[in-house]
């Protein structure tokens, strides 16, 4: 808030900044993002760690390495990859002042994100149906919600650049929309990068003998 | 005890007689407040002024009014459980209720009394002290107020609807789990939490954010009140441990609702993970409630002694070595479960660290009253009880932190006594010698002094009488959480002792509640804005401040700027020279109300697994964050002329 609050106070002596950053109102809100960005990664630590804790808790149910399937996972995180990347086109074309090129990226992004959700929706029906549940096991229960949370982030993610995408067609680029457009993205790329950690710690090092 | 035998929970409570008589209260409190606003036509004055309202000094005031109702409410359970402990054999409290009063007692303590207590200094004091309007994100603050009003009011409708969680305050499994907590009094536990914990997340970034972006030009960070300081603490330990009680509660959640085997002992779940989390924010929670204390201290202490503080830099440097320290005990809480002598020393030497930083900071504040000319005023009363408190609070926290000696102490009476040293002697005194401080800047009159060291004698001599004996008690081998013991334990004398010190504590409680109604009557208004000659700049404005707070921003050039300003510029601050101008500000807003509505409204479903009442809260909550993000119309400019008249009317010429 208080534009004129930072006029009177910082003017201009600061760089020349990317759209997004030209008002202080933006810079807040960026920053804030960053720090609730912090507080959401404690809260993929702690479900990592509860993961770790319990991995090997498999009970009666199935093991990691009798679970998982390379090409679903390969997939999963190649397609989230990719999402990633476009999306950083999109800012890229947002700063640019393409609003055409912008909004075109973000619906690639969203629609890489829906078939990401679609092959982890598949992939925990296909557990669930061979009996693998939540209930299964401590493994599947640290599982199903580790990755799940990560899935519901997601799912969040693209409702919210659809929103966002909605606002740039309607409103275009402008001061109040370019933040926006660059909060959506960090965190779009902030799920990337946990789940980077979940191809690691739950897939590649389960189906790894 | 196992209750197997699972009976269809009834949706009301009724059984208990002491219970239905809080109904029938209830009932009639709510009609009563519903009849008044109808018949003196508040109801849109209660919506403008306070429903939807996003100014942080406003926002300070229900959270400082919520925090004295849930005192009360966490100060009766106390007394109730205190008068079954007077005599042997008591038999005021069933033990099923007994266990649910000191659940819900700490529970309502800590969370819901002590958090919104700092979040009401914080919100309060932060902006007028770093001369800024408001916080960074006044309609998020509006938020976190409200995540954390409809949290506490889930949690307390328990008591009538439902049944009240029993589980204790850390609400350990596997005892918190299904079979052996049925019924909804444990979800009302985990999903009230859950609620406002989200609340008090946004509201560490927040003012972090704030802190760090919206000081006045030259305030750098150390020229900064030791509030502040202590708030950046208090921030950074939310941001950081916050989470992981967002996690613990969550997967017991699982558990109950979905059948998950987390913290189960069947299906490998291992109930000592939820322990650990629950104490990864647990710890660092005790801190998050006594660093703003902390900063309160230090105001009050050199404001009272017309002095700066002394030792200003090893100030900072301690908040910030408690902020980082805290974040590394974690384990002392359980040094009997058996982690093995490397992982208890680890923890139990970094326990005895703390005690280093504050122990610094208690010198700079006796250093800061050595020497100095000292006014006893209420406020002062308490920075002053509130020190040797602290002494010995910290010594028998680390009597509790060397790992061997705690398989002794552990869940005795001698852990209850450390506790409440700290978190009365430290926190609430704390807290309570910054509502003394402050409340003329709220709201424009001073409590009345005779009045308040009544309260502050009462209460500081019924503490302890309540709590001494509570530490030999622990050593005579009372354990926590009994509801009640025989005759002939020795432990009869010392027990009543203690309650009739609670009492004491309970006639101090009313006296404060008797001063400010008195004060409210009668008390001296505070005209000048500057009632205690104080040395920061919440004091360069007039009582209560304009809701824009600073028409003008002031430059900085030293710490202590206001008192600074009074020695060498006849009490002006350094304004940039220039008329005033329009002053952005942001419009009030219905929705962070409707948001943490359709929380409750979800976390109520959630209890009782009616999920689609559940369904619908998240519609709610998904309906309330687009509209706000489609909401492109959030604020407004105060015109000049508004500007030059509420000047004008406070006697400020401007200009
Ligand atoms: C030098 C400083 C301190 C040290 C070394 C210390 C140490 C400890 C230890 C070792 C325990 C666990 C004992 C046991 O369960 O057997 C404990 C419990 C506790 N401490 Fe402290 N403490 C310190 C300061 C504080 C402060 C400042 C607060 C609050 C403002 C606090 C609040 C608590 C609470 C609430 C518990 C018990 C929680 C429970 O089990 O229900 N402590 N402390
Ligand atoms: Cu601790």
């Amino acid at each position: 808030m208080t534009i004129a609050h930072e006029t009177v106070l910082r003017q201009s002596h600061e760089e020349p900044h990317s759209l997004e950053y030209s008002t202080s109102g933006g810079r807040l809100k960026i920053l804030g993002f960053w720090m609730f960005l912090a507080t959401d990664l404690v809260l993929f630590g702690c479900l990592f760690a509860t993961y770790l804790v319990v991995r090997t808790h498999a009970a009666t149910g199935p093991t990691e390495g009798q679970l998982f399937d390379v090409p679903t996972f390969t997939a999963e995180t190649l397609i989230l990859l990719t999402s990633s990347f476009t999306c950083g086109l999109g800012t890229r074309e947002m700063r640019r002042g393409s609003r055409g090129g912008a909004v075109s990226l973000l619906i690639i992004t969203v629609l890489l994100g829906l078939s990401f959700v679609g092959l982890e929706v598949n992939e925990f029906v296909k557990y669930t149906s061979s009996g693998a549940n939540v209930q299964t096991s401590a493994f599947l229960s640290a599982f199903f919600v580790l990755v799940g949370t990560h899935g519901c982030h997601v799912s969040m993610g693209i409702l919210w650049m659809t929103s966002i995408l909605l606002q740039l067609m309607v409103k275009g680029i402008s001061q109040v929309t370019a933040p926006k457009v660059f909060v959506v993205g960090l965190y779009w790329h902030f799920l990337d990068v946990v789940w980077v950690y979940i191809y690691t710690v739950v897939y590649l090092m389960g189906v790894i003998k | 005890m196992l209750r197997g035998d699972v009976q269809p929970t009834p949706f009301f409570v009724t059984g208990d007689p002491m219970i239905l008589a809080s109904d029938v209260l209830i009932a009639l409190t709510l009609v009563g407040i519903v009849a008044a606003l109808t018949y003196f036509k508040k109801w849109k004055w209660l919506w403008r002024e306070w429903l939807t309202t996003v100014d942080h000094k406003k926002i300070g005031i229900m959270y400082l009014i919520a925090a004295l109702l849930m005192m009360f409410r966490g100060g009766v359970d106390a007394e109730l459980m205190r008068t079954q402990l007077a005599l042997p054999n008591g038999r005021l409290l069933q033990p099923e209720h007994y266990d649910q009063i000191f659940t819900t007692h700490g529970t309502v303590m800590i969370l819901f009394m002590a958090m919104p207590f700092i979040f009401a200094m914080m919100n309060i004091a932060v902006p007028l002290q770093i001369g800024a309007r408001d916080v960074a994100f006044p309609y998020l603050n509006a938020i976190s107020f409200w995540m954390f009003f409809f949290g506490a009011m889930l949690l307390n409708l328990s008591f009538v609807i439902g049944g009240s969680p029993d589980a204790g305050w850390v609400s350990y499994p596997p005892l918190s789990e299904t079979p052996f907590s049925p019924g909804p009094g444990e979800n009302f536990y985990l999903l009230a939490l859950q609620t406002s914990g989200i609340g008090s997340i946004a509201t560490g970034i927040n003012f972090l954010v704030t802190i760090f972006k919206m000081r006045a030009p030259g305030m750098t960070l150390m020229r900064m009140p030791l509030f502040v300081w202590s708030i950046i603490g208090t921030s950074v330990l939310i941001i950081f441990a916050f989470p992981a009680l967002t996690v613990a509660l969550a997967l017991i959640l699982f558990d109950r609702l979905m059948g998950a085997h987390f913290f189960t002992i069947l299906q490998g779940g291992v109930p000592m993970m939820y322990i650990n989390l629950f104490w990864i924010w647990g710890h660092p929670e005790v801190y998050i409630v006594i660093l703003p204390a902390f900063g309160i201290f230090s105001e009050v202490v050199s404001t009272f002694s017309k002095k700066r503080t002394f030792g200003y830099s090893s100030m900072v440097a301690s908040i910030m070595a408690i902020s980082v320290i805290s974040y590394l005990v974690w384990a002392h809480h359980f040094f009997t479960m058996g982690a093995g002598p490397g992982v208890n020393a680890f923890f139990a030497i970094a326990s005895m660290c703390v005690g280093i930083p504050t122990g610094v900071k208690v010198f700079n504040w006796l250093f800061t009253m050595y020497q100095g000319r000292i006014r006893l005023t209420t406020a002062m009363m308490w920075a002053i009880g509130f020190i040797p408190n602290f002494a010995i609070g910290g010594a028998t926290g680390i009597m509790l932190a060397a790992a061997p000696a705690d398989y002794q102490y552990h869940n005795s009476y001698f852990l209850i006594a450390h506790f409440h040293q700290v978190l009365i002697g430290g926190v609430v005194y704390g807290m309570l010698a910054g509502m003394y401080y402050w409340w003329p800047k709220m709201f424009g009159f001073i409590l009345d002094d005779r009045l308040g060291k009544a309260a502050f004698w009462l209460f500081n001599i019924g503490f302890y009488v309540c709590f001494l004996p509570q530490y030999q008690l622990g050593f005579m081998g009372m354990t926590r959480r009994i509801y009640t013991y025989p005759a002939g334990m020795g432990w009869t004398t010392l027990n009543l002792i203690s309650t009739i010190g609670a009492y004491i504590m309970g006639i101090g409680f009313v006296f404060i509640v008797l001063d400010v109604l008195y004060s409210a009557w009668r008390g001296e208004r505070d005209v000048t804005g500057d009632p205690w000659d104080a040395r920061t700049l919440e004091w360069s404005l007039p009582s209560p401040a304009p809701h824009y707070n600073f028409a003008k921003i002031p430059v900085i050039t030293a710490r202590d700027a206001w008192w600074v300003a009074k020695q060498e510029n006849h009490g002006k601050l350094n304004e940039p020279d220039e008329p005033i101008a329009p002053i952005h500000m942001p419009k009030n807003s219905g929705v962070p109300f409707l948001f943490a509505l359709a929380f409750f409204v979800g976390g109520f479903g959630l209890v009782w697994e009616w999920y689609w009442l559940a369904a619908l809260g998240l519609a709610g909550v998904l309906l309330c964050l687009v509209t706000r993000s489609w909401d492109y119309n959030t604020d407004y400019y105060v015109p000049v002329e508004e500007i030059e008249h509420t000047e004008m009317a406070l006697r400020r010429s401007p200009t």
